[in-house]
């Protein structure tokens, strides 16, 4: 006999569809769940890393000589304490774990200490001479690559053209703009931090906040020169990671210093080491020009697009295609030409965060969406309807659009939302500038703005991206019990529940545990690119399909469907590899290609008030419309998407790394300002579930999309208010108020 | 130096403490309480936040020499035994809870406010919750949870 699921998940709750607590929810509220910081050794040892204080520098030489004498420093290290390749990196090794003979970037990694306490391991570190002899450097990413070659191939990291339909249409209405984004932080709470054990068989264990495990082992086996299997890793709690931990840091250095002492260290940042620690979102430069005929109807759509790597090129290759390919937004255009490169300068360097490449080209794309409207006296949503793609639609890159892609209809929803009141009664709280006091409502005018975005979701081009996951069904205590494994990083998002609803869904168990993440078992990918439901969500699946088939085995010729009575004594034990379609690279040429899974879609309304004399700006709300295709969770989607909109908000109106002359001027929490619950307007929330068939459960992925449409709205709500241009973020007051 | 502190109703005691530790330090390294949180160690976060003394701190500004002879009341020390504080419940429910390293800081500060104001409005939420920063949930659902704490606390 085969059993359906109808009778296997007769009785359990908390399965998908539903949002039962999360598994680690009441270790948290006690403050007892063990993030990376607070991991403690018997015997253990602090590392603190010296750092370049300028962008571009010759090492000239170093002198460890003192820093060695301060009692209780066991170990004081450099490049030439590196045992394996010296270089890392996510997409090209082009990174130097420590520095050989120059640095380029502020922040750069030149020496590790390892001492009895963290404080020490910082008085040695002081005493480190390191001579440099000070280069100028690159910081302007528009002529980087006429500039200094700060790498062997010269400072052009990638540059991705997209070509369709007539390059030289020409239409009635034109619009052009030039755009700019700040440097944004991921800013997650938890520090980055671990702890490495040297092992008794010559390997290491390494307890580790991170968004991939896989590969953070392979970048760690290779610098320090040993094969895999000596390099084991465990996810330990990750206080958030927004893309920036999907970079190493401290991963090798901690490891460095346990082999070289033989002791158990422990590394933590700082807040102002953490800003120095990881890449950033890329700034952006960004031309436009938009064609339409008088309907409205986009004719074609030109884009010029500089993204600044920083120093080295992390994920780079990856942002530079997403902002090519998604560079139109998401719109019907039959004509494109877009190019797009990323380059290396002496800027902090920059890498993965929440909707990469897409964030940057939907400020752009959708100021432009409303230069149009303006131009056309046309209203700003009507325009974007107008244009609004479909299924079925055409992206610029050829692929055909072959799920929801319910457009018109988000746009729709966050539109037909009433207006919030425009208070009469004079609350200080209400106001721009708050309890500051800085006006009682003169000089405030409201604005109301609208943004859509489209975001990729999976890993994109060719890239062979999977998942691992194994169930292990028997039963304990004359229950049946699963444990399911993976090493999948949870950070923060729930992926820990989404695990546990499917299993109770597919097995019709209500107990399931989740075996800590590590990498005992195989790839889980990188928790990134909105990709985890639907990947380490689908091999999970698969695996307890792997485990029902062993069932089914165990049923035959019997007339029960107890699990308890069927499965005795025995043990189901079940590891799947679980791939999404596959996708293909983007001709070089001309950026075509089915190059992208699937695309996430979202719209958001902003409401604002400005103060136009201080240019303070208050959001009053903040709406937001996303097709999730299906809500595993229904409460952690809404997180997802408060969360998310909350980044682009912040980046709208506040967060900014700030260089000068390749420099950070702003490396804490007292000059990076990002927003507080004071920031946060309410907001409404319209989930569509528009089911993607290729998907498993139908899901499309929900972490990205509302962090892109957020920052556009929000601008634009502004500009309604103030009529200014405000072509960069975050918009200053000084952008609004012109002084 | 020594520091005797009394911590969620224990006398605790530490030694070899260095002038320029914080209690956060003290709190986290020395007497094995990493429930409060390191997320800025400049008073920028709240993720440290304590009572000291029955008053909300950030226990990164506090030096631990400062605590001598006080009452500290960390995260660890809200809920009796395996029953959770109802702060504390309401946060896992309401989902206000993602990656959790602003939780610790949250719990404290929400549940100073409803010890004081049983029947708080959005604004007075707002304004107590201010110091606290969250990078992963948008405030929504943590000011569902204080809203649900408060209304149980009434009842
Ligand atoms: S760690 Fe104390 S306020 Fe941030
Ligand atoms: S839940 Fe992650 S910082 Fe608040």
């Amino acid at each position: 006999m085969s059993l359906t699921p109808a009778e296997l998940t007769s009785s359990v709750s908390g399965g998908i569809g539903s949002s039962p607590q999360r598994p680690d929810g009441h270790l948290k509220v006690r403050g007892e769940f063990a993030y990376a910081s607070d991991l403690w050794h018997e015997d253990m040892i602090w590392g603190a890393t010296l750092r370049s204080p300028h962008p571009y520098a010759r090492i000239v030489s170093v002198d460890l000589t003192e820093a060695l004498k301060v009692p209780g420093v066991y170990a004081v290290l450099t490049h030439q304490d590196v045992p394996g390749r010296n270089l890392y990196g996510l997409e090209h090794k082009d990174q130097p774990v420590l520095a050989v003979d120059v640095v380029r970037y502020q922040g750069e990694p030149v020496a590790l200490v390892g001492a009895d306490h963290p404080e020490t391991a910082l008085r040695a570190m002081k005493r480190i001479e390191v001579e440099y002899e000070v280069l100028t450097p690159v910081v302007d990413m528009e002529t980087a690559t006429e500039d200094t070659p700060l790498h062997p191939g010269g400072n052009l990291v990638r540059h991705v053209p997209v070509r369709r339909g007539d390059q030289n249409a020409s239409a009635e209405v034109v619009v052009t703009g030039r755009y700019e984004v700040g440097m944004q932080d991921q800013a997650f709470l938890g520090p980055e931090s671990g702890l490495a054990v040297p092992a008794e068989d010559g390997g290491i264990d390494l307890y580790i906040a991170t968004q991939w495990l896989h590969v953070d082992q392979a970048q760690v086996a290779s610098a320090l020169g040993l094969p895999l299997d000596k390099v084991r890793l465990t996810l330990s709690g990750v206080g958030g990671a927004f893309g920036g931990r999907e970079d190493l840091s401290m991963q090798v250095h901690a490891c460095l210093l346990a082999l070289h002492t033989g002791k158990p260290t422990k590394m933590v940042y700082n807040r102002e080491e953490s800003f120095y620690g990881h890449v950033h979102r890329h700034p952006a430069v960004l031309h436009y020009e938009h064609g339409a005929d008088r309907t409205g109807k986009l004719v074609y759509v030109k884009a010029k697009i500089y993204l600044d790597g920083g120093a080295y090129a992390s994920s780079t290759s990856a942002v530079v295609a997403n902002a090519a390919t998604l560079g139109v937004g998401p719109y019907e255009v039959d004509n494109v030409t877009v190019d797009c490169w990323g380059v290396y300068t002496n800027n902090p360097p920059c890498g993965a965060m929440r909707g990469f490449g897409a964030v940057q080209a939907a400020f752009a794309y959708e100021s432009q969406m409303d230069k149009l409207a303006e131009a056309l006296a046309m209203d700003p949503v009507d325009v974007r309807i107008v244009n609004a793609m479909s299924e079925g639609s055409v992206m610029p890159t050829g692929q055909v659009v072959d799920s929801a892609a319910p457009v018109a209809q988000l746009l729709k929803l966050v539109k037909d939302k009433p207006l919030p009141p425009v208070s009469t009664t004079v609350d200080l709280r209400d106001m721009p500038g708050g309890v500051s006091n800085t006006t009682h409502g003169e000089g405030v005018v409201r604005g109301v703005g609208y943004a859509v975005g489209i975001k990729n979701v999976c890993f994109s081009e060719g890239y062979d991206d999977y998942s691992t996951a194994r169930v292990r069904l028997q039963v304990i205590n004359g229950e049946p019990a699963a444990l399911a494994h993976t090493a999948a990083c949870e950070v923060g998002q729930g992926l820990v529940t989404i695990m546990q609803q499917i299993v109770r869904t597919e097995l019709g168990v209500q107990r399931v545990t989740i075996l800590p993440m590590d990498t005992s078992i195989g790839n889980g990918g990188s928790t990134s690119a909105s990709r985890q439901t639907y990947v380490t969500g689908g091999a999970m699946k698969a695996a307890c399909a792997a485990v029902k088939e062993k069932l089914a085995r165990l049923a035959a010729g019997r007339n029960t469907t107890d699990l308890v009575e069927l499965l005795g004594g025995e043990v189901i034990d079940e590891t799947v590899e679980w791939r999404h379609r596959a996708t293909e690279p983007l001709d070089p040429v001309t950026g075509q290609g089915n190059a992208h899974v699937q695309y996430g879609f979202a719209a958001h309304r902003a409401v604002v008030d400005v103060d136009v004399e201080l240019g303070l700006v208050k959001v009053v709300e903040l709406d937001c419309a996303q097709d999730v295709g299906k809500a595993l969770n229904p409460q952690a989607v809404q997180g997802q998407i408060q969360g998310g909109t909350a980044q682009g908000l912040g980046l709208a109106v506040m967060e900014e790394i700030q260089t000068a002359d390749g420099k950070v001027r702003n490396p804490s929490f007292t000059d990076y300002l990002i927003p507080t619950v004071l920031d946060m307007p309410p907001m409404r929330i319209d989930v569509l579930e528009l089911a993607d068939p290729n998907a498993p459960y139908g899901v499309r992925g929900v972490g990205e999309p509302p962090t892109i449409s957020s920052t556009p709205a929000i601008v634009a709500a502004i500009r309604a208010a103030t009529g200014l241009a405000l072509p960069r973020v975050p918009v200053r007051p000084e952008h609004i108020t012109g002084t | 130096m020594r520091v005797n502190v009394t911590v969620n109703g224990e006398q605790r005691q530490a030694d070899e403490v260095w002038e320029g530790e914080s209690l956060l330090f003290l709190l986290r390294e020395r007497l094995g309480l990493p429930g409060s949180k390191n997320a800025c160690e400049q008073g920028e976060c709240g993720s440290c936040t304590v009572y000291l003394d029955d008053v909300p701190v950030c226990s990164c500004l506090v030096a631990a020499g400062q605590a001598q002879g006080r009452e500290v009341r960390t995260v660890e020390g809200l809920a009796q035994g395996d029953r959770l504080d109802p702060v504390q419940e309401a946060f896992v429910e309401a989902g206000a809870v993602q990656c959790g390293f602003c939780t610790p800081g949250l719990v404290v500060a929400a549940h100073d406010l409803i010890r004081r104001v049983p029947d708080p409005g959005d604004p007075e939420i707002r304004e107590a919750l201010a110091g606290n920063l969250c990078r992963c949930t948008g405030y929504e659902k943590i000011m569902d949870a204080v809203r649900l704490a408060a209304r149980r606390a009434r009842s």
